[in-house]
């Protein structure tokens, strides 16, 4: 692995770019999708961004870096858990585009420091999550995994 | 027969479903459901192994072509694919395409590995980069729904110049 990877993953979803940018910025929307864990914002640029997990006192925290509602979504990325802390933030950046009866998801997470653990968690977690968010949008299911609820994947 | 100890991993696309293990694998290998998520595509599989894998247009003729190396109905799929629906593909190496199906928290957690045997250019991976999330997108779509999505089967740019170079230099004789 190179000392700077990143991380890209895309998934189509059948839904509006409005339905799926709610998705990925809505407290209780990300409750139900992201198996517990709960998004805390006001989404403007420069406010902290927080996700709760659903373990007490595991949180990862940021700040908001670009909100351009239905297209894009950055924030900076701090998992404050499980010894994660010291690494620092990476970016998360979420790209949205309507193509005929779909949308096309992109995540872009990097900005890594080297031989990130972050970013061996985000590798199994974003296609678990991104999955669930696209059941919840799809057929109002979410889907869980039997390591998630003790990992804290994301 | 293929040496799959040769490829290595250079796409790995990772969905979950909410499925069971042998529907899925019935999405993967009965044509009725490729037809509706793999941009028309029929797949036409000996189930065993070193038996013949196609990918055949809805006329009929063939897209990829392959052979079975793993056949573990419903937890390991694994065949060669070399392209010969379109002019010329033929003559690059056979890539190896793997589906790993395991139950996950009351789902399924679908992995598809795409290898290769040389070091493929990026604008050539940039095809499977772009493909497989769509199509598998929809394969979910379809288990989940029963309704696939439109999957679009565009090449991204600067494919086709590159698998023509390619195809014109066959850097893998010298990687050989």
């Amino acid at each position: 692995m190179s000392d700077n990877p990143s991380f890209v993953y895309i998934i189509y979803i059948a839904s509006t770019a409005e339905k799926v940018f709610q998705a990925l910025t809505d407290a209780d929307m990300s409750e139900r999708y992201w198996v517990g864990n709960r998004l805390q914002s006001d989404w403007k640029v420069g406010s902290p961004f927080a996700l709760k997990l659903k373990r007490e006192s595991n949180r990862v925290t940021g700040t908001v870096l670009e909100v351009d509602p239905p297209r894009r979504l950055t924030y900076t990325f701090h998992s404050q858990h499980d010894g994660l802390e010291s690494e620092g933030p990476s970016r998360v950046t979420f790209e949205i585009e309507d193509q005929k009866d779909q949308v096309k998801l992109m995540i872009t997470h990097d900005q890594f420091a080297p031989d990130s653990k972050v970013f061996e968690h985000i590798s199994r977690g974003w296609p678990l999550v991104l999955s669930s968010l696209k059941s919840f949008l799809e057929s109002g299911r979410v889907l869980r995994a039997p390591w998630y609820e003790e990992a804290d994947a994301a | 027969m293929t040496d799959a100890s040769k490829f290595k991993p250079q796409t790995i696309y990772v969905i979950h479903i909410a499925s069971t293990p042998e529907k899925v694998w019935q999405a993967l290998t009965d044509p009725a459901f490729t037809r509706q998520y793999f941009g028309g595509f029929a797949v036409d599989v000996e189930p065993r192994e070193g038996g013949t894998f196609y990918l055949r247009y809805p006329d009929g003729r063939v897209h990829i072509s392959g052979r079975v190396i793993e056949w573990s109905p419903p937890r390991r799929l694994v065949c060669t694919w070399l392209v010969e629906g379109m002019p010329g593909f033929d003559q690059l190496p056979e890539c190896l395409v793997t589906y790993d199906i395991e139950p996950a928290g009351g789902a399924v957690k679908l992995t598809m590995t795409e290898a290769h045997s040389w070091d493929v250019p990026e604008d050539i991976l940039a095809g499977g980069r772009q493909g497989w999330p769509a199509i598998l997108s929809s394969l979910k779509t379809v288990l989940e729904t029963g309704k696939p999505l439109e999957t679009k089967m565009q090449p991204p740019k600067g494919f086709m110049e590159a698998v023509q170079r390619a195809i014109a230099e066959q850097p893998w004789k010298r990687s050989a």
